[in-house]
């Protein structure tokens, strides 16, 4: 018999209100989606945030390499013209 | 005895259930099985502190003797307490607390939605609250107790078991006397007598798909409606009670 006591873990994302973005939250032990659900809803939104919870296996979430952090997200700080603040806005354009 | 004398101890016995329920689910504060659960059942210990707050604070008013809610939960003794037995055993084990709830949250689902149709609007307004919470806790009971019964051959023994020691407490739930047929009259309380078929059939559907039995109908304990409880009463009372009676009118 295993002595792991803690069930699978899930992640957390709550919307605060309706059609805003999920947002991650943490977090909890459950196992199977309903009792998911039910202790994300106890853990997280026991002062009324939230108006709908995702949980998510944690196992199922595919992460980046922390190693990769060079070759993922560095190139992009070199090249200024991907900010939108790179452009001057042509004097006279109104609907920009 | 009064319709107003009638109302007292009916709201009374309502605010007392969930006064004591709600101390006992605290005590499981820290020593829930697993972090979540531990916020699971304090967060229904808090739910029935709140509704216990409200129906105590209706009967103080109700009685007329200027009696806050704080006064009726800190300043009365063993005796006249009205709330069931059920509600004041032990929480045992987690199989015990869960039993424990199903039994009473599938009456209390069936209870305040009838209650919601109430001819006083106090008790209709705060069960129409009520019923939202109660739902909840079903479903978590109700699944707890399924998947316990379901689960390992240690987890089915000890859920049946719970049952089988708790069972003789539910009969008390459908107790009614002259409160009750008073305030039945008047369109206020319920009807226990027709909750009694629906409660025991919901309840056997739960067992059934938890693969327990349902126990035989043996001899109920009774009591509460007189103010006689079991022996773990006072000692529950004696912890909740200690500050209030030590530092009388204590505030913080």
């Amino acid at each position: 018999m295993s002595t792991d006591t803690q069930l699978d873990s899930w992640e957390v994302f709550m919307q605060a209100r309706t059609g805003a973005n999920f947002i991650h939250q943490g977090s909890i032990h459950a196992s199977d989606k309903k009792m998911a659900l039910q202790n994300a809803r106890d853990t997280y939104s026991r002062r009324g945030e939230g108006t709908s919870i995702w949980v998510v296996p944690t196992s199922e979430i595919v992460a980046s390499s922390p190693e990769d952090v060079d070759m993922l997200f560095d190139p992009s700080n070199d090249k200024i013209y991907r900010m939108p603040t790179f452009y001057t806005m042509p004097e006279g354009a109104k609907n920009i | 005895m009064t319709k107003q004398e009638a109302l007292f101890k009916y709201t009374l016995r309502l605010g007392d259930n969930a006064l004591i329920l709600s101390q006992r689910l605290s005590e499981w504060c820290s020593n829930a099985p697993f972090i979540e659960e531990d916020l699971a059942l304090t967060n229904f210990a808090l739910d029935m502190i709140g509704r216990s707050q409200a129906l105590l604070k209706y009967a103080g008013e109700l009685e007329g003797l200027n009696r806050t809610e704080d006064m009726l939960a800190y300043r009365r003794s063993e005796r006249q307490y009205y709330n069931n037995l059920l509600v004041e055993q032990p929480n045992g084990d987690f199989a015990v607390t869960m039993v424990r709830q199903l039994f009473i949250s599938v009456f209390e689902k069936y209870y305040y939605t009838e209650m919601q149709k109430s001819s006083d609007e106090m008790l209709a307004a705060i069960a129409a609250k009520t019923l939202k919470e109660v739902k909840y806790h079903l479903a978590h009971a109700e699944d707890w107790v399924i998947r316990l019964g379901d689960g390992t051959g240690e987890s089915h023994y000890r859920t049946q078991k719970a049952i089988d020691d708790l069972w003789m407490f539910s009969g008390e739930l459908f107790e009614m006397d002259e409160v009750d047929s008073k305030l039945i009259a008047e369109g206020i309380a319920i009807d226990l007598d027709k909750i009694r078929p629906l409660w025991k059939a919901y309840i056997a559907n739960v067992f059934n798909n938890g693969a327990l039995q349902i126990p035989q109908d043996g001899y109920m304990q009774t009591g509460s409606r007189q103010g006689i409880h079991t022996e773990y009463l006072g000692h529950l009372l004696s912890e909740m009670q200690y500050l209030q009676r030590a530092y009388p009118d204590a505030q913080w």
